[in-house]
C-alpha cells in the first residue's frame, strides 16, 4: 500500500546549521504516527520542511506517489494537507470566524464536524482570536486544519503549555481527526502518544534513530529512556520528557 | 479654519499614498522608496494623457486622472512582478532596487517631459473659495478631504468584508502562515502593489490639483511625509495611517503659519521623535484595519 507520506534523504540547513540530515521514513496510511525526540532534534523543523516553510537543501517528499518537493507552500496545502503548526499561530487580530473563513478550501467546509469537536468557536466566533486562551486559541488552529478534507494532517506539539483538561479534549479530538485523516503528529506528551499514535519515529541529531509500532516503543522504558531522555511507558501519566 | 482644512487636505494626500506604502509594508516587508516615483508617474500620466484629448480642464482632469491611476497601478505590478519578487526574503537588495528605481523613473520622467513644471487641468469652481466661518477656503481642499475619506472607508469596506481584505489583514500579522492555509499570497503581494500604485497615482493627480502644476520632484517631497505618516500610524494599519497623516498635515500647517515658515517640517520630526520614544510600533501596529 502506498504511504501517505513518504520522505527520502531530507536534508535541511538553517543558517550555519545542519538541522536535518538526510532523514527517511514513511508514514502510513491511517491513524497517527508520533516523531518523537528530545527538544533541538529537529522535529519542528522537519513539519516545516514538508510544508515548504524551511528551504530544504536535499531530498524528496512524496505524498501519497506525489512528488511535492519542490511545491510553494500553498501548492503542498491544495495537495491536501492540513498544518497545525507548534504556535498555533492564530491571526490575532481576526476573530475566530474570520480565522475559519480563511482557512475555507473547499466549497463544503466542515463546521459541523469542528463545531462537534470545539462547541466553545461557535460561541466564541465573533471573539478576536488574540484574547482566546491557550487551550481556546489550539482549538482554532487545530479546527483550521479540520475544516478540509486533508489526506494528511501534520500537528505540531498541540497539547504544548494546555492544562490537563485540555489535553484530554486535545487528544479526543486527534483521535477523531485520524478516523478521517493521517497525522504526522509532533509530541512530547507520552501519554497523549501512547493513548493515539499507532506508529513512532524517533529523530536524534537530525537523523531518524527509531521507527516502528507506538506500543513496541513504549513497552520499553530502557528504549524509551535512551532515546527519549524519559522514563519509559509505565510512567508516561506524568507525561513529559525533559528537554 | 483656512490652516485646518488646507492641513486637512495635505493631510489627505499624505494619506493617499502612506496606505499603499503602509500596507506594502505591512503584507510583504518590503520597503518601497520606489513609491514617490507612482505618484510622479500618475500625475505625468495624468497631464500628458489630458494634454492628448483635450477638451475641458473637468473633461482633462477627470479622464487624465483615470488614465494616470490605471497607469501607476500597472506600473506598480510591474515593478512587484519584474523587481520586487525575486527579492523577496532579501530585504537589503529591496532597498536597492526600489531607490535605482526611484531615480531611474524620476530622470526618465525629465528626460521625456523636461524640468519645468507642468500646469495642471484644474477646473474654474475648484479655484474658486467658499466661505466657512469667515475663512475663504479654495474648494479643491474638499475634493482633496472627500477623495482620502472615500478611499478610507473604501479600503476599510474592502479589507473588512471582501475575501481577499482577510487574505491581506492575515498577511500582515503573519504571510507564512496565510500560505501554510493554502492560500497563494504572492498573488496578494501584487494586488497590494497595484493597489498602493493606484493610491499613490491619485495622491499625483490631486497633489496637481493642489499645487496647480506637476513637476519631477513631486513623488520624492510626498514620500518623505508619507515615510513618516506610516511610522506614526504604525506599519500595517490604514486606520493609524489616517489619524497620522491628518495629524501631521495640520501640525505641519500650524506651525508654518504660527511659528515661522519652514518650521512646519521640523515640528513633524518632532512629532515622529516623540511617537517614536513613546509608542515605538506605532499608533496602531502591524494590524491591517
Amino acid at each position: 500500500m502506498t504511504p501517505a507520506l513518504s520522505v527520502g534523504d531530507l536534508h535541511v540547513h538553517l543558517g550555519e546549521s545542519h538541522v536535518l540530515q538526510g532523514i527517511s521514513f514513511d508514514v502510513p496510511s491511517g491513524g497517527v504516527t508520533a516523531l518523537l525526540g528530545r527538544n533541538g532534534v529537529g522535529k519542528t523543523t522537519t513539519l516545516r520542511a514538508l510544508m515548504g516553510l524551511v528551504p530544504r537543501s536535499r531530498g524528496a517528499i512524496v505524498l501519497a506517489g506525489d512528488d511535492v518537493t519542490r511545491l510553494p507552500t500553498h501548492a503542498v496545502v491544495r495537495r491536501g494537507v492540513g498544518y497545525v503548526p507548534e504556535d498555533r499561530d492564530v491571526f490575532a487580530g481576526l476573530t475566530v470566524e474570520e480565522n475559519l473563513r480563511l482557512a475555507e478550501r473547499t466549497p463544503a467546509p466542515r463546521y459541523e464536524l469542528v463545531h462537534d469537536l470545539f462547541p466553545e468557536l461557535r460561541e466564541r466566533a465573533g471573539q478576536r482570536a488574540g484574547t482566546l486562551s491557550g487551550g481556546q486559541q489550539q482549538m482554532v488552529a487545530i479546527a483550521r486544519a479540520l475544516l478540509n478534507e486533508n489526506s494528511l494532517l501534520l500537528v505540531d506539539e498541540p497539547t504544548k503549555g494546555l492544562a490537563p483538561l485540555l489535553v484530554t479534549e486535545v487528544a479526543a479530538a486527534l483521535e477523531r481527526a485520524a478516523e478521517l485523516s493521517t497525522i504526522l503528529l509532533v509530541e512530547q506528551n507520552l501519554r497523549v502518544v501512547q493513548r493515539v499514535a499507532r506508529d513512532v519515529v524517533v529523530l536524534d541529531a537530525g537523523r531518524v534513530v527509531h521507527a516502528g509500532p507506538a506500543e513496541e516503543l513504549l513497552a520499553d522504558p530502557d528504549h524509551v529512556r535512551r532515546l527519549l531522555g524519559v522514563h519509559g511507558a509505565a510512567t508516561v501519566e506524568e507525561g513529559r520528557p525533559g528537554a | 479654519m483656512l490652516l485646518t482644512i488646507t492641513g486637512l487636505g495635505l493631510g489627505a494626500m499624505y494619506f493617499l499614498v502612506a496606505s499603499g506604502l503602509s500596507l506594502i509594508y505591512g503584507l510583504m516587508g518590503v520597503l518601497n522608496f520606489a513609491h514617490g516615483a507612482f505618484i510622479t508617474v500618475g500625475a505625468y500620466l495624468a497631464w500628458w494623457f489630458g494634454e492628448q484629448i483635450g477638451g475641458g480642464a473637468g473633461t482633462r482632469l477627470v479622464v487624465g486622472g483615470a488614465f494616470g491611476i490605471a497607469g501607476g497601478a500597472l506600473l506598480a505590478a510591474l515593478v512587484e512582478l519584474s523587481l520586487i519578487r525575486p527579492l523577496y526574503r532579501r530585504p537589503i537588495e529591496q532597498v536597492l532596487v526600489t531607490v535605482g528605481l526611484a531615480l531611474a523613473l524620476g530622470a526618465l520622467v525629465q528626460g521625456i517631459w523636461g524640468a519645468d513644471p507642468k500646469p495642471f487641468p484644474v477646473p474654474s469652481w475648484m479655484i474658486d473659495t467658499t466661505t466657512i466661518l469667515g475663512a475663504n477656503v479654495p474648494n479643491d481642499r474638499f475634493l482633496e478631504i472627500g477623495v482620502a475619506a472615500l478611499v478610507l472607508l473604501g479600503l476599510t469596506a474592502f479589507l473588512r468584508y471582501t475575501r481577499f481584505g482577510l487574505v491581506i489583514r492575515a498577511g500582515v500579522e503573519n504571510r507564512a502562515m496565510v500560505s501554510a492555509l493554502g492560500i497563494d499570497v504572492r498573488r496578494a503581494f501584487t494586488i497590494v502593489f497595484a493597489l498602493g500604485g493606484a493610491l499613490a497615482a491619485l495622491a499625483g493627480v490631486l497633489s496637481g490639483v493642489y499645487f496647480g502644476v506637476v513637476d519631477p520632484t513631486r513623488g520624492t517631497s510626498l514620500l518623505i511625509f508619507a515615510f513618516i505618516v506610516v511610522v506614526i500610524g504604525g506599519f500595517g494599519s490604514i486606520g493609524g495611517s489616517a489619524i497620522a497623516a491628518v495629524a501631521v498635515g495640520l501640525i505641519q500647517q500650524y506651525a508654518n503659519y504660527y511659528a515661522s515658515s519652514g518650521t512646519g517640517d521640523l515640528a513633524v520630526v518632532l512629532l515622529l521623535a516623540v511617537v517614536l520614544l513613546v509608542r515605538p510600533s506605532g499608533l496602531s501596529p502591524k494590524v491591517a484595519h
